[in-house]
């Protein structure tokens, strides 16, 4: 048939077994082992995580007693105690930080996917993307001329401040980006029946976007809770439990802190803790980020 | 006709129009602010560090004594240990990471077990820094300490922590920009005859060359800002030596571990060396912002 058709072409010698993978082709043998290489560096990658859980697990577990949660940190050479103050501490930092994050960071959201075109708004994103780069030594630094220095004491609020500057890109991003997932047209419904700008902002596309903003705000609280560097002279730290009879205006303990200073110190007890405390602080942030992917895969529209 | 309709159909009431402006207003405000603190940053660290700026000028850079007594400050070695251990870092973590980033583009895995491997490399960038560096002090180090001539903390130690921090930066953001390029120019490849990696290799990764060194270039400002981890595994010794096994000493943990104590043009000094830090992760993270947002557009 081919050969009426195109009666001048030359009979090719085709030999139909060539289309097959060559395995003794230098080209086969160079992709196989670049895919191997491939395969082990990823295997490499993850190794040191679980590494890094397995000791958490094993130390963290075995020193993990009911009275870490209630009782105060010991004094060298003491056996027993705990960390109760620093938990509290850090519940009460990251609870300062995310009422100062929170109500900015959706804010600001809200504008740049609402009601922002052009500029503005690519300079505002352009500028969270730098804030979240911001080393959170800069930010402790920052924190301490802003408050310290200004209320002549270390206390939680200046902690709370430092961890709000590290929230508030994170808070930014997710809400933003939930924003938009939102679709057009349940906003079109809602400006066809009336609604105002607010109106439609608040009762309709928040409440759409809700589940992904509070996946975002959880995932700011983890990594809030385990940032010390901005801790470590802003709120610095203390043997004893906040008092609310000082409005929180004085040093304060928290988890991060605690694991540093007890790491850096050679008594065995000291040490323990600082383990106990490390594992706390890590299923926090795994049990976080675990939720969030399973809060954001579900959708309202 | 119905009248009825008419007189119900009013202007919005002067309340309502209010209420509405100031929530515009009120949004535009809150996200300006955000800009706004990133210039209140600069502004006030570099007014704290003004003494010291204007006592030691540029020469700060180039001197290594650091002696609170004598007041005599330099940030030399902190600059030297700060570059060295963030290239180190990325010496080992940028061919981990493209490795990482090319396996979890590919079709090597079925895609739910692809998502858990890339679920878990992003893990790694979730646990707090203070946990790796308790886990090198009483883990990483007395390995080395068995198998190297390390003696104690070090040069070497903190480096590989920070390739461990820093690894899931560079391979999500290069898995972002290697799947972000247009299939077409991979299949053109193949269908001319490329095999996978020849593809890989000639195709995609120049094509999405400029996201992944934006990739790397976040995870350099990252090493270069990392604190605690560092802090508690260089050693913290005010001093230039070449070795990776002896002790040195970062900009952030110079901070970090100074600035409790500190008083008087002490602080002046560490808010200058802050400002040093904050101008070199600013310029970093600008122009990774630049080259990431770049692949986006495409």
């Amino acid at each position: 048939m081919t050969s009426e058709l195109f009666p001048n072409q030359p009979s090719i010698d085709f030999n139909p077994a060539s289309l097959k993978k060559n395995l003794s082709s230098a080209r086969t043998i160079f992709g196989l082992f670049m895919s191997g290489v491939a395969g082990l560096f990823t295997l490499l990658a993850i190794v040191p995580l679980f590494i890094i859980l397995g000791y958490l697990l094993s130390k963290g577990i075995s020193s993990l007693r009911w009275q870490v949660f209630t009782e105060l940190p010991p004094p060298p050479l003491v056996e027993g105690g705990g960390f109760g103050n620093a938990i509290l501490g850090t519940v009460i930092m990251v609870g300062i930080g995310g009422l100062i994050s929170v109500p900015i960071g959706v804010m600001a959201a809200i504008y740049l996917s609402e009601f922002s075109q052009g500029k503005l708004a690519d300079w505002i994103r352009f500028a969270t993307n730098v804030l979240s780069g911001v080393p959170s030594i800069i930010i402790g630094v920052f924190a301490y001329s802003a408050i310290v220095l200004t209320t002549r004491t270390y206390s939680a609020w200046a902690g709370g401040f430092a961890l709000a500057i590290l929230m508030l890109p994170i808070i930014v991003r997710t809400t933003d980006e939930a924003l938009k997932l939102v679709p057009q047209e349940v906003r079109q419904a809602s400006i066809g029946i009336g609604a105002n700008n607010y109106q439609t902002v608040l009762q309709v596309v928040l409440p759409a976007a809700m589940p992904a903003i509070i996946t975002g705000v959880t995932l700011a609280v983890a990594r809030a809770a385990g940032e010390t560097a901005p801790l470590l002279f802003t709120a610095l730290f203390t043997q004893y439990w906040p008092s609310w009879g000082n409005n929180l205006v004085e040093p304060t303990a928290s988890l991060a802190v605690l694991v540093y200073n007890f790491a850096i110190v050679p008594f065995q007890n000291q040490q323990e803790l600082a383990w106990a405390a490390a594992f706390i602080l890590v299923v926090l942030v795994l049990l976080t980020s675990i939720i969030s992917r399973i809060a954001t895969s579900q959708r309202t529209y | 006709m119905n009248s009825s309709y008419g007189t119900k159909i009013q202007p919005r009431s002067a309340k309502e129009r209010s209420l509405d402006i100031s929530f515009y207003w009120a949004a535009k405000i809150f996200a300006i602010a955000i800009a706004g603190t990133l210039i209140w940053i600069t502004i006030q660290v570099t007014l704290q560090g003004l003494p010291a700026i204007t006592e030691f000028g540029l020469g700060f850079l180039t001197t290594s004594s650091w002696n609170p007594v004598r007041s005599e400050y330099g940030v030399l070695p902190a600059i030297y240990g700060t570059l060295v251990s963030s290239l180190i870092a990325l010496l080992i973590s940028v061919p981990i990471g493209l490795g990482v980033a090319i396996f979890l583009s590919e079709d090597y895995l079925p895609p739910a077990i692809q998502r858990i491997i890339v679920f878990l490399v992003e893990l790694l960038a979730a646990v707090p820094s203070v946990v790796y560096g308790l886990w090198g002090i009483f883990v990483l180090i007395p390995f080395l300490k068995e198998i190297t001539p390390l003696r104690g903390p070090g040069m070497l130690p903190a480096a590989l922590i920070l390739s461990v921090m820093i690894l899931p930066t560079i391979a999500a953001i290069s898995r972002d920009a290697i799947i972000n390029v247009p299939s077409g120019l991979r299949q053109a490849a193949v269908g001319l005859g490329a095999t996978r990696w020849e593809a890989i290799l000639q195709i995609v990764l120049p094509a999405a060359s400029s996201g992944i060194i934006g990739g790397i270039m976040l995870a350099l400002g990252r090493a270069i800002g990392e604190t605690m981890a560092v802090t508690m595994l260089i050693g913290n010794a005010n001093k230039v030596d070449f070795s990776v096994f002896a002790p040195s000493n970062t900009i952030a943990s110079l901070l970090a571990n100074q600035f409790a104590e500190a008083s008087g043009l002490q602080v002046a000094a560490l808010m200058y060396a802050a400002l040093i830090l904050f101008v070199i992760t600013l310029a970093v993270n600008v122009l990774a912002q630049l080259l990431v947002t770049r692949i986006q557009k495409i």
